[in-house]
């Protein structure tokens, strides 16, 4: 109960900070919800690299490393170590620079502008807007899973989400960008403190991590956990598409905007790795060692739950091995494992830290409102009807509505934190990166070649969603052909999700998406914008 | 020459990233406890550090700098 009552006071503190502590005078679009692109250094590095860590980060990375093993790392965590920050270099300072010069506050306004287009920009904010549901899903699930955790189950897991998604809804509408950021800022700080002290507590627990990992070593099933032979080396490949997902991301678009100098992006850029090796590799490291936790019986039953699974593969009745899976989910962990070797107060805390990971869709729900005010009420024309109140007023209505959809998905939803976001958000904005590079790097690109590319995404992820929903969901090592040619299996479904060549979905998704950019643009050059507009973006 | 220093830097990370020499080996354990595999990437992940300070040297956008307000 220690646990329950700490996270409910950091859920207080966070309000706080969100909402009233660093509130400005100043009105305007561009103080709400850009904090007037004055971000400093310090609070800009931890903001944007807090936003882009979600429940993903630590209940996602240990949930799946608990499962898959060591791999889980050198999936997401290396990979996104080196593509994102060369994307903030290449693409972020530019946008940075876009939105300043041109008073941009959002992608699409800078993609109509661009292109000189008006409802093509609708559809890619309805994309955008589409693919962005995952990741609050992701938070509802991570909030109810860690509020029921601490709570041992006292706060049902319905409640939990709730009542994640109310505190993130008050202080996003409260703060703007500016009480979004900061607290950001301050639970950045506090999950990467997370993971150097929950090992330490965790390894002072368990008398040293050496004996847990020859344990692990003397099972055939668990030994597999400490390489990466339950991948391909084709399927770990096809996870460096990811990280693309990042910079199209618009919250991390519109995070960009928010530097005060060209400068602070420097730090940034620099510092990413080392905050994705501090967040991850502790994340991952605990949940490959939960399997050798046998003495917390939270984890016992899991692991339980998994030699049912395996001993009873393909004869299991689908619903028998749905509990099972659910059962057996990783999701809560890091936080049994923490529980299960921590003194009640310092579980606690590290609970805490867990909860300000999860809590970071504050910026994927303030980038939805300020995406609906400027991208659709404004630019149609309820600005000037209705004035700047009934703009606010319907961009929290718009992001209330779209939070319940979420989060009645979430109550439903089989998949694991890490499957879910992978399998829909990452991959549909990974390929909505060739959009970007167009509208920045190349004259040549239009209207047309973008709509071409979001269509395309659009039905990509559609079709991966009816492959997922019609093909039940295998038993774990088992691939199910759903369409092949010539006797070669094109797609498969495993347990983890829709599968194209062995690879995950996302890496077809983008080459497409930049042929169609490319070819649909090279056949329509009358659609290219006035030389004025192209002069603005290629000085 | 920035240009292609820039290239092949981002170019061979690419590539070492993509290990498939310690696929389906754990051991050594480094430190006693940390499989080989985890630990190559968490120090390609340090080394990565280190060649995002080298790119922000080579292709910093100082043209892209302004101080300037926004033009509407």
């Amino acid at each position: 109960m220690t646990s329950a009552l700490v996270v409910f006071a950091y859920l207080g503190i966070v309000l706080y900070i969100g909402a009233f502590a660093f509130r400005s005078r100043a009105s305007g679009a561009e103080d709400f919800f850009l904090a007037g692109r004055s971000l400093g250094p310090v609070v800009f590095l931890l903001s944007l690299f807090g936003s882009n860590m979600t429940a993903f980060s630590i209940l996602g990375a240990s949930g799946h490393a608990f499962a898959n093993g060591i791999v889980t790392y050198g999936l997401m965590a290396s990979s996104s170590a080196l593509i994102i920050p060369v994307c903030l270099l290449v693409i972020g300072t530019r946008l940075w620079s876009l939105g300043k010069r041109h008073g941009f506050i959002t992608p699409v306004q800078m993609f109509r502008d661009r292109w000189e287009c008006g409802h093509i920009g609708t559809v890619i904010f309805t994309l955008q807007t589409v693919l962005l549901v995952p990741y609050i899903i992701i938070a509802v699930i991570g909030g109810g899973t860690t509020l029921r955790a601490v709570s041992n189950g006292a706060v049902p897991f319905w409640l939990g989400g709730a009542i994640v998604s109310i505190v993130v809804m008050t202080y996003v509408f409260a703060g703007g960008m500016r009480g979004t950021a900061w607290v950001n800022a301050f639970q950045t700080v506090l999950f990467l403190l997370f993971g150097a002290v929950a090992v330490s507590v965790v390894a002072v627990g368990m008398g040293g991590f050496s004996s847990a990992m020859e344990g692990l070593f003397e099972v055939p099933a668990t030994a597999t956990l400490l390489t990466r032979e339950r991948v391909s080396p084709l399927y770990f490949f096809s996870y460096t598409f990811i990280p693309l997902s990042s910079i199209a991301f618009p919250h991390i678009a519109i995070f960009c905007l928010t530097a005060k100098r060209l400068a602070h992006f420097k730090k940034t850029i620099v510092f990413y790795p080392i905050c994705m090796l501090l967040i991850w590799l502790p994340s991952v490291f605990l949940g490959v060692v939960s399997n050798s936790a046998t003495t917390v019986p939270a984890i016992r039953a899991k692991l339980d739950a998994r030699a049912a699974l395996s001993a009873g593969g393909p004869t299991l009745p689908a619903q028998e091995r749905d509990r099972l899976r659910a059962q057996s989910s990783g999701d809560d962990v890091i936080l049994r494992l923490v529980e299960g070797f921590a003194p009640p107060l310092l579980a606690a805390l590290l609970a805490a830290a867990v909860m300000a990971a999860v809590m970071a869709s504050d910026s994927q729900i303030l980038a939805l409102s300020t995406m609906f005010t400027e991208d659709v009420f404004a630019y149609y024309g309820g600005l000037k009807r209705y004035g700047d109140a009934a703009q606010v007023q319907t961009g929290r209505l718009f992001v209330i509505g779209l939070t319940l959809v979420a989060y009645l998905i979430a109550l439903r939803v089989p998949q694991s934190i890490f499957d879910l976001a992978t399998q829909y958000s990452f991959a549909g904005y990974a390929a909505m990166s060739p959009l970007l590079v167009a509208a920045l790097f190349w004259r040549g690109s239009t209207k047309w070649g973008a709509l071409a590319s979001t269509l395309w995404i659009a039905g990509a992820v559609a079709l991966v969603a009816w492959v997922q929903t019609v093909v039940p969901t295998p038993p774990t090592g088992t691939i199910v052909p759903v369409f092949g040619v010539g006797g070669m299996n094109v797609v498969t479904r495993a347990t983890t999700g829709a599968m194209v060549f062995g690879m995950l979905p996302v890496v077809p998704m983008t080459l497409i998406s930049a042929f169609l950019m490319i070819a649909v643009s090279a056949l329509t050059p009358a659609a290219r914008p006035r030389q004025a507009t192209l002069a603005r973006y290629f000085a | 020459m920035k240009i292609v220093v820039s290239t092949f830097t981002v170019l061979a990370l690419f590539l070492l990233h993509q290990d498939v020499w310690f696929w389906r080996q754990a051991r050594p354990l480094v430190f006693g406890f940390l499989p080989i595999g985890l630990f190559y990437h968490a120090a390609f992940t340090l080394v990565t550090a280190g060649a995002m300070a080298l790119l922000v040297r080579l292709l910093w956008p100082a043209g892209l700098d302004t101080e300037g307000p926004p033009d509407r």
